[in-house]
């Protein structure tokens, strides 16, 4: 089919792209301003004199230590779904029996729970634990309430396995475990990939596990930094969006590395 | 036996279990008693639900969250078909303005939303800078239907681009064949948009739609750092709702009564979702294994 150009989309298209493009216009133009440029010229102005001082002011307060307690949680997270969600899904798919269907009904089910919903109780448990204001207590609810989806994910890739080749392995004596290691984790790298990538965006930008289970400014996150921010800095946008720009800088690195898996990890459950 | 046991699921089934479906009885039992966040919940019975059945802000909130949810698929529901069809096409410059399309998704909701809020400052935002030459203050947050239609504006501009993904994939798998056999009989682009594209988005639609609703009763963490509920109430959701009563007020039990009507709510929307979007038949499919 010839493609004839559509004015009337493109048209469309780019209107979506001033309103996408301007508020990142302004994010960046102001970060690289001095303070009292941006108040008096307001934001969509040019830029005169660029400077990267609002960066460094950032990182002169806490900001590191938030983007390093971040950085832990992201992956402890990820470890931790990784670890849970493949035998789960493995089970769901090869085993046989009722638990086992059982089991993929409990995440499908699981996946309807609202964080919000439970955040009360879970305030309760992460206190009774001991672990209020610290790491765990956001690690371990983040990653339990990354499970369902990344169940979903893993058990539709683990189904595109061929039968033959569960059979093969079968004949040739092998246990679940071998079966486990030498075939449907070498096969099921894209699906751990998507969940890795969906799994550490969840992380990394959760909000309110952070604001209800920590307090102190030990354990604080780049989310929770920021919104602190919004008080402490008062007046000083510049600072503000360099912190905002900062706070994306891993996830953007990621995006221009390897935007695919970054996509389809963004997708989560749409993907399916 | 090359088959994995139920011992396979069993750590994961436990740890969702203590901190999924444990809460999930613990917020109804909380709902039950009389707790301020120090010591121990005594349980006083049906005395939060007596009294959120007289709360006027209860319902305020759940008109407002209702208003959000509908008002914000109304906006992005058209925009991210629209999108999602026209990034679907193979066309070079489409593939490189739709990388910057996503480039939202790259945001934390926090990070977005106070983008925003400097954004539409009063003083220092976009819409200061222009009000002088329309008239007005540009005070848009300083009104209940401003601070509403600034919500609808943030939260679409910061999930326009998923559910574009979403419909973008979904339209990439519909056979050209179609459109080709439709441009033989005469259909022009139009036609072609609403007999073919439409009707073979469906369960995109559905499942997009669905995502909207959750995320629309869910919406919490834009309220927070954009309005704060305000100008006074007047931008209260039940999520919020039960934030501010549970969490400010150290009213435990009775946030945990707004959280329950919560569990409800996307319990309800979830079972249609799983009737609807074909999750349903992913498990038959498994059975037959």
């Amino acid at each position: 089919m010839k493609h004839r150009p559509n004015f009337g989309a493109g048209f469309g298209a780019l209107i979506w792209f001033g309103i996408v493009a301007v508020p990142i216009y302004v994010l960046i133009s102001a970060s690289l301003r001095p303070q009292a440029g941006y108040l008096a010229k307001g934001p969509i102005s040019p830029i005169t004199s660029p400077t990267l001082s609002n960066f460094s002011h950032v990182l002169d307060t806490d900001f590191p230590r938030y983007l390093l307690n971040t950085f832990v949680i992201t992956f402890a997270v990820v470890g931790i779904v990784l670890v849970l969600a493949l035998p789960i899904a493995y089970a769901v798919v090869r085993g046989t029996g009722w638990m086992n269907r059982g089991t993929f009904r409990l995440f499908l089910l699981g996946l309807a729970i609202p964080s919000q919903a439970v955040i009360i109780p879970l305030f309760l448990i992460i206190n009774q634990m001991g672990l209020y204001d610290t790491l765990w207590a956001v690690i371990l609810p983040t990653a339990a309430f990354a499970l369902p989806l990344s169940v979903l994910i893993l058990t539709g890739s683990m189904r595109d396995i061929s039968l033959e080749l569960y059979e093969a392995m079968a004949i040739d004596g092998a246990n679940s475990i071998r079966v486990f290691f030498r075939l449907v984790l070498p096969l099921t790298q894209s699906g751990i990939s998507t969940i890795a990538v969906f799994t550490a965006l969840q992380a990394w930008n959760g909000f309110l596990f952070p604001l209800i289970l920590t307090q102190s400014d030990s354990t604080r996150v780049v989310t929770l930094g920021l919104y602190q921010f919004i008080s402490q800095y008062g007046a000083n946008i510049p600072a503000l969006f360099a912190g905002v720009l900062l706070s994306a800088m891993p996830i953007l690195v990621v995006y221009l590395f390897a935007r695919r898996t970054l996509v389809s990890g963004l997708m989560g459950v749409g993907g399916k | 036996m090359s088959r994995p046991s139920a011992l396979w699921a069993l750590p994961g089934v436990v740890f969702f279990g203590l901190f999924a479906f444990v809460p999930l009885v613990g917020v109804v039992y909380l709902s039950l008693t009389g707790w301020t966040g120090i010591g121990s919940p005594n349980f006083i019975g049906f005395a939060n639900w007596v009294a959120l059945a007289h709360d006027h802000l209860l319902v305020q909130s759940a008109i407002v969250t209702f208003i959000l949810l509908v008002g914000s698929i109304l906006v992005q529901a058209p925009i991210a078909l629209l999108l999602g069809v026209w990034a679907a096409g193979p066309q070079r410059n489409r593939a490189v303005l739709s990388s910057i399309f996503f480039v939202p998704l790259l945001l934390s909701g926090a990070a977005t939303t106070i983008m925003w809020r400097q954004l539409l400052d009063p003083n220092f935002g976009i819409p200061a800078q222009f009000a002088s030459l329309l008239g007005g203050n540009g005070n848009f947050l300083g009104t209940r239907w401003g601070a509403i239609a600034s919500l609808i504006l943030v939260g679409s501009w910061q999930f326009i681009p998923f559910h574009t993904l979403i419909y973008q994939g979904a339209a990439r798998s519909i056979s050209p064949t179609m459109y080709q056999a439709a441009a033989i009989d005469g259909a022009g682009r139009v036609r072609s948009f609403f007999a073919i594209t439409v009707p073979q988005l469906r369960n995109a639609m559905v499942t997009s739609t669905v995502l909207m609703v959750i995320g629309g009763l869910t919406a919490f963490d834009s309220v927070l750092i954009l309005t704060g509920g305000g100008p006074g109430t007047d931008t209260s959701t039940l999520p919020y709702l039960m934030y501010s009563d549970a969490f400010k007020s150290y009213n435990m039990g009775y946030g945990s009564a707004i959280a329950v009507i919560l569990v409800i709510l996307a319990t309800a929307i979830s079972i249609i979702m799983v009737k609807l979007s074909g999750y349903g038949k992913m498990t038959s499919t498994q059975e037959g294994l």
